[in-house]
């Protein structure tokens, strides 16, 4: 993977909208891989504070995000007065792809299909 | 109250550390992120975010190489070092508690997770959100430009006014289904929306007054007689269809204020939203 690609993990701590078995699937992964990561407990909730931090969207550095629909996660980026980079972020959504896409995603381990963009 | 979500907790594998247990890595970040805090993972690979305050507590197997503190810390972040070495993840938790102690103790505003979040590249700034929800939810910014202002007086599961925005440009990220959970928005949910706007503007556009009306109606003894009103039956029948459409639990509806407080806050709300298309225009 290139080595400027920040990944972030939502772990959707406040709900059980992501199937837990795959949020956990996901973040195994990512545990058990090689790579830096950073984790939120619950996105919803920062932007609920507006305190998602200002250095997650640094325009020009790609950003991977395993959340949930690219939509929700774009307007609660914006709601919080942090609005994602028009380019290069993809948001991979935990709801409804399997973990071991979600992590080839992040990883890219494989190109077999590219995640929505935000 | 979530005192701990200005902490965040780096479990360190780079340069000058040994690595991490796998299974105490992971088991450790599961139980940081349900604690509520942010967790970073550093190895020689990639790159994570920066940050500009709070409280860094730094965890790995440092060896004899344990860095300074002071070297890091500055006036906006706390850091500290935090050697793991042999311990468990409720070990290391526990540690980790006690910094989150030792923040300042900031007032935090407790949070629902259920809150509503409009997605502006659908909305048209047509108010209904703001002239339907009679919590105050809703407001204009300096612009008149519709925007979530009082978040925490949404009803928590009542997706209401997602419901009645004719552009389904009203998103709650954590409700069951789409296109309100932020799925992809087909021209049907667009036409189905439309068609419950309809519905509500049939019944003067007061449905909560109307759905409060419907349900003292239906515990009143003289329901039976006032039902033969064909009409009242009719327009009773449209309110559970809209009700259930509008998928209002019924706490939100049995928690409703008095017929003349709905009716003062549904005027106050219009009020508001007619000043700012009037504005608009
Ligand atoms: S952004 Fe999505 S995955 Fe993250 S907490 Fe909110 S609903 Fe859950
Ligand atoms: S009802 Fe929908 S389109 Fe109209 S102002 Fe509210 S969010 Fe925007």
């Amino acid at each position: 993977m290139s080595k400027s690609t920040k990944i972030l993990y939502c772990r959707c701590a406040y709900s059980k909208v992501v199937p837990t078995d795959v949020k956990k699937e996901v973040l195994q992964k990512l545990s058990d891989s090689n790579v830096s990561f950073d984790a939120v407990a619950d996105l919803c909730e920062m932007s609920a504070r507006k305190n998602i931090p200002g250095e997650m969207v640094k325009d020009g550095q790609p950003l991977k995000i395993a959340a949930c629909y690219p939509r929700a996660v774009k307007w609660l980026f914006e709601a919080a007065d942090c609005p994602l980079p028009e380019k290069d972020v993809e948001v991979l959504n935990m709801r409804t792809e399997s973990a071991e896409d979600i992590v080839g995603k992040l990883l890219n381990i494989e190109s077999s299909s590219e995640g929505a963009q935000a | 109250m979530n005192q701990e979500s200005l902490l965040r907790v780096l479990l360190y594998e780079g340069h000058d550390s040994n690595p991490l247990d796998p299974e105490l890595r992971y088991e450790f970040l599961g139980a940081a992120l349900d604690k509520g805090y942010s967790a970073t993972r550093v190895t020689t690979l990639g790159e994570v975010n920066d940050m500009d305050e709070g409280t860094l507590v730094v965890l790995g197997d440092f060896a004899e190489k344990q860095p300074n503190a002071s070297d890091y810390s500055n006036e906006t972040v706390k850091v500290h070092f935090h050697d793991v070495g042999q311990k468990t993840t409720t070990e290391i938790l526990s540690d980790v508690e006690q910094y989150a102690g030792q923040q300042d103790a900031q007032e935090r505003k407790p949070w629902k997770p259920w809150f509503p979040v409009i997605d502006y590249d659908r909305c048209t700034n047509c108010m209904q959100c703001l002239s339907f929800c009679l919590f105050d939810v809703y407001g204009v910014d300096e612009d008149k430009q519709i925007q979530v202002q009082n978040q925490s007086n949404c009803k928590t599961d009542c997706p209401a006014c997602s419901r009645v925005c004719p552009e389904v440009a009203i998103l709650f990220p954590k409700y069951r289904g789409g296109p309100i959970n932020g799925d992809v928005v087909s021209s049907d949910d667009v036409r189905q929306e439309k068609m419950k706007v309809d519905i509500s503007s049939l019944l003067g556009g007061d449905i909560y007054a109307a759905l409060r009306d419907r349900s003292a109606k239906a515990k009143s003894r003289f329901s039976k007689e006032r039902s033969e009103d064909r009409a009242l039956k009719e327009r009773q029948k449209c309110l559970v269809k809209l009700q259930q459409n509008l998928d209002i639990p019924p706490e939100v509806i049995a928690s409703l204020p008095s017929m003349d407080q709905i009716q003062a806050k549904a005027e106050a709300a219009q009020a508001k939203a007619n000043a700012a298309l009037d504005s608009n225009s």
